[in-house]
């Protein structure tokens, strides 16, 4: 007791109210290396930063990143970019799971709390934040961003540099939250930082100002790559591609960026409206005042389910594509697959009140909720069958992908059945905050888009690089994340209907003990599949001429981001693709057309720019400035970043052609390299 | 008892027969109501869930590459009959669904007075349900009975089979009350009343918990609740009155400071009107009430000529009273209860 206690202080200590005129907050103190734990991951972070900057330093690799990637506007290689940034926080995000599974199980069983409540309450935050925001946002951003335009046959999106710099913004909330991991603290409030918690009066740190800043900024390029890649969908389809011969994975991509459109300012008006209570002394969401808290929960979850459809969407709409390649037939219901999309777009926002039916609203409000929420499963049910009926007289070849989609099919059924069970709210009376709620959530995430991740990863790799990824590895990552997801989260469920809540760090009893001891030999079984597909990517790598592989690797591409070479080259299409009916590349095949080879036309392209990283970088600072309260640098670099955003707009060198002997040599090029099918 | 019966046969359970699930085993009526519902629903949805699972297996056998003799369609793509299926069959169930909803949830709704008190036995109309004044702090929960005049930290009474009508606030953060054997839980919030009603239908010892993340003493922030026969409640509350302290607007701030696992604590008499002040904010000395501040304001509204928009809406606005002896249900503006019509046409 006197070391929570003692905790408690200490966050109020924190505060700091000694603030330096030019440092602000920002004192020695800051620094929580009296924790072992953050201590040893600081030392181990610093060890493998400066061997990861030593080696590309030492290769002379920077001149290449700086040129190919950090300032390049090509959109396949931004995708890259955030599947990378999304797998390195998929690693941290995971590290905080294991940490909490390890805790759980040894604090169940009363053998040791090795986290102070004060630390774990900071970890469960960090981890729901990280794989939301950091983790599962930027990985569907990133197939969106590479496979999207391939599919509608257009050489970029619609604005590259707003492209570049979204990737920046995001880029930049990843830097500030892993800052507070060594400068200071996290949020210790959870995933969604309710107020009156995350006010100053009960969160006086500055962990809830990281959290804030940190999305405030991300959400900004969120936002400004959702509008970019509606546009792009819009404007620069290939002639022929009708609304109903788009692709379905472009379908799940325009509803999802739609979603983001309508629902991220949502969150950045909320947001701004608590930085304002903590920053300003507002009383929006204060007790007293005339604040009211309830405000923020309906506003947050306003955003925070559509939020949850714009995970899935795309992961929908990448499980679609997969299904009819490797069942080699076409999809089954295609407009009724695209009427699901659009229904569950529109009912996304008509349902959050069931994140809180606990909260006291009458009976009459709680059960329309509900309802509502149980019609979104009728076209989400139809989907499942819909992919169903795909396999259904088909062939299917178990390829790695195909393995995915059969484990999301069986373990999403589950944990939308679940889903709708909490949409009853007499029984989400007993069920809500209940582990058996975060076994539902991970059941849906997890099962649907961690799963459909992986999917699309060794689905479109590829595409992307040329050569397959390596099956053997493939097929033990599969296994580690299938088999552990089971073994971690029923055993959430079933101590859910034991009453257990979310979020305990420390346990009465120890009948909970066998469970949790369960829960962390998941956990384990994931952290093999995990490293597995680490391995998978090293092994492939490494035998990447054993693995080559052309245009259309699985035979059976239907799609028009096939019909180009594997890797693209950086125009995509020497000769804009025209489109006859759904499955484009599927119809030139079956139609024996050949593209021509000859009379290449000049093609014009985007020119890069640092701009965009130079723009988040200079909000990197203004927002880290401001959770230290150094108001001057905050000021300076606010300003420095709208001097460079208006010069940027003067900078009328953007754009430049491949002159048709460029793209003739290089289409040449392209079909010498490309081995037989 | 029906729910005995059906629990045994969702096979994954029968393995956990270890393990004590409270959600489905609940002591009292209208928690174990609710229990029921997650097994009735869950039923009626694995009448479409089960179906899926298993045909996924199948096709995913049946049509494999390998096994030529399947037969293989690759144009086919579209079948009205099927999509008609597809459409209707989670439809239908969803309507079924919605009605149990509907039904269910007025049925259970917290703010109801209980229908019954259990499937056997019908309500008294002579037995007044016990009102118990709850405060959550930081973090621990005190128990006011305003029948009895008495208070509690960290542990709580009750009669078996009596109704008890939680009246619900919070002098922090966002709080969720929850005893999981006897009602399901709802939000305890700072200047504002919310209300649950359950009972206890067998006599013992059960786990009251705080079950929405608060802070720093979350995992500790539970309490006892004893299900008792009416002398042994009697004993309880003589106990309480035995004690030393008691509850005044001093000890009370006090009480209010943050610790984490509070010993059980008794008082004997509970300060006139603290309950009002509890939800109106001004337990401390000099802090404006809230219910006289929004008086002042229509007051000052209705001086300056001006009409502001909440003079539209349901919500009542107490006459300017600068005492706080009027009547409870009129000095809680800020209550949900009060507000509700504004918020849905009841």
């Amino acid at each position: 007791m006197a070391t929570a206690e003692d905790s408690v202080t200490q966050a109020a200590a924190d505060t700091g109210n000694k603030m330096h005129w030019f440092w602000g907050k920002l004192n020695w103190d800051v620094f929580p290396f009296y924790d072992p734990l953050i201590l040893g991951t600081f030392i181990a972070t610093v060890i493998l930063a400066t061997g990861v900057l030593a080696f590309l330093t030492y290769k002379g690799l920077w001149g290449y990143l700086w040129k190919e990637w950090f300032t390049s506007v090509d959109h396949k290689k931004i995708g890259i970019m955030y599947m990378i940034l999304a797998t390195v926080m998929l690693f941290r995000g995971f590290t905080d799971a294991i940490l909490m599974r390890i805790h759980q199980a040894l604090a169940s069983a009363g053998i040791l709390e090795f986290l102070p409540s004060y630390h774990y309450d900071q970890v469960f935050t960090a981890h729901g934040v990280i794989m939301i925001f950091f983790v599962a946002m930027p990985f569907i951003t990133g197939f969106m961003n590479y496979i999207m335009p391939l599919q509608i046959g257009a050489r970029d999106v619609a604005f590259p540099f707003l492209n570049n710099l979204s990737f920046w913004l995001t880029f930049s909330g990843v830097i500030l939250i892993m800052m507070s991991l060594f400068v200071g603290e996290f949020a210790a409030t959870g995933w969604l930082a309710f107020p009156p918690l995350s006010l100053l009066e009960f969160s006086p740190g500055v962990g809830v100002d990281y959290y804030l800043w940190a999305l405030n900024i991300a959400g900004i390029g969120t936002t400004l790559s959702g509008i970019n890649l509606v546009v792009t969908i819009v404007k620069m389809r290939a002639p022929g591609m009708t609304w109903m011969r788009l692709p379905i994975f472009t379908w799940s991509t325009l509803v999802t960026n739609v979603l983001i459109v309508a629902s991220f300012p949502v969150l950045t008006a909320t947001l701004a409206l608590l930085t304002a209570d903590r920053y300003l002394g507002t009383h929006f969401f204060t007790n007293d005042m005339g604040g009211n808290a309830m405000m923020y929960i309906n506003l947050i979850w306003i955003w925070g389910h559509p939020e949850v459809y714009i995970l899935i969407l795309p992961i929908f709409g990448l499980f679609s594509e997969i299904v009819a390649t490797f069942t080699r037939k076409r999809l089954f219901g295609y407009t009724s697959m695209v009427y699901a999309l659009c229904v569950i777009t529109v009912l996304s926002y008509l349902v959050w009140l069931h994140h809180f039916f606990t909260m006291g609203a009458g009976a009459d409000v709680n059960s329309f909720f509900g309802i509502t929420t149980m019609i979104i499963s009728i076209p989400t049910g139809a989907k499942l069958f819909n992919w169903l009926f795909t396999m259904y007289k088909g062939r299917i070849s178990y390829e790695l992908p195909m393995m995915w989609v059969i484990a999301f099919m069986v373990t999403f059924t589950i944990g939308g059945m679940t889903g709708v069970l909490l949409a009853v709210p007499p029984a989400d009376y007993v069920l809500h905050n209940s582990l058996f709620l975060i076994a539902h959530f991970h059941n849906v995430i997890i099962g649907g888009v961690v799963f459909g991740v992986f999917a699309g990863i060794t689905y479109w790799w590829p595409k992307a690089f040329g050569f397959h990824l390596d099956k053997f590895w493939g097929k033990v990552s599969l296994v580690g994340w299938v088999g552990g997801f089971y073994v971690a989260f029923m055993p959430l469920y079933i101590l859910g209907l034991m009453g257990v809540t979310r979020r305990l760090s420390q346990f009465e009893d120890t009948s909970y003990a066998g469970l949790f001891a369960l829960a962390a030999v998941g956990v384990a079984m994931i952290a093999v599949g995990l490293v597995a597909f680490f391995i998978q990517i090293a092994v492939s790598i490494r035998n990447k001429e054993a693995l080559a592989c052309g245009g259309d690797p699985w035979g059976s591409g239907r799609t028009l981001e096939w019909s180009t070479s594997s890797p693209p080259p950086h125009y995509n299409f020497a000769f804009t693709p025209r489109v006859y009916g759904i499955d484009a590349w599927h119809y030139m095949k079956t139609h024996n057309a050949t593209p021509p080879t000859s009379n290449y036309d000049a093609i014009h392209m985007p020119r890069s720019t640092m701009s965009g990283i130079a723009i988040a970088a200079l909000m990197t600072a203004m927002g880290f400035a401001l959770v230290w309260h150094m108001y001057w640098v905050a000021l300076a670099s606010f300003a420095a970043t709208l001097t460079w955003g208006i010069a940027h707009t003067f900078n009328y060198n953007r754009d430049f052609y491949v002159s048709a002997s460029e793209v003739s040599r290089i289409e040449s090029g392209r079909a010498a390299a490309t081995p037989a099918e | 008892m029906p729910k005995n019966h059906l629990w045994l046969i969702l096979p994954a359970l029968l393995l956990l027969s270890g393990c004590d699930l409270v959600l489905l085993n609940a002591a009292g009526d209208v928690a174990a109501q609710q229990g029921d519902l997650i097994i009735y629903s869950t039923i009626l949805m694995l009448i479409v869930i089960l179906p899926v699972i298993i045909m996924t297996i199948v096709f995913a056998i049946k049509y494999r590459e390998s096994n030529k003799s399947a037969i293989y369609e690759p144009e086919w793509d579209h079948s009205v009959s099927l999509e008609i299926v597809i459409w209707a069959v989670p439809l239908a169930i969803v309507i079924c669904l919605a009605g149990l909803t509907w039904v269910a949830t007025h049925r259970l709704d917290p703010y109801a007075d209980l229908p019954r008190i259990s499937a056997e036995k019908a309500i008294d109309p002579d037995v007044k349900p016990l009102t118990i004044q709850v405060t959550a702090m930081d973090w621990k929960w005190l128990f006011i009975y305003p029948e009895y005049g008495v208070a509690s930290v960290n542990e709580v009474a009750g009669v078996v089979d009596r109704p008890v009508e939680w009246k619900l606030t919070s002098t922090t953060v966002m709080n969720a009350f929850y005893i999981p054997d006897m009602v399901g839980m709802i939000y305890a919030m700072a200047g504002m009343e919310t209300e649950l009603n359950g009972v206890m239908n067998s006599t013992g010892t059960f786990r009251g918990i705080a079950s929405h993340y608060n802070g720093a003493g979350f995992s500790k922030m539970d309490f006892e609740y004893l299900s008792l026969d009416q002398a042994g409640f009697d004993d309880w509350i003589a106990k309480a009155k035995a004690a030393p302290q008691k509850l005044d607007r001093e000890s009370f701030l006090e009480l209010d400071e943050p610790t984490i696992d509070h010993e059980v604590t008794y008082y004997n008499s509970v300060e006139e009107e603290l309950w009002n002040r509890v939800i109106n904010m001004c337990v401390a000395e000099g802090q404006v009430c809230m219910h006289d501040m929004m008086t002042m304001g229509a007051h000052h509204d209705r001086k300056s000529g001006e009409s502001h928009k909440h003079h539209e809406t349901n919500i009542k606005f107490p006459e300017l009273n600068p005492s706080h002896d009027s009547d409870e249900n009129k000095t809680l503006p800020a209550s949900p209860k009060e507000s509700k019509p504004a918020l849905e046409a009841n």
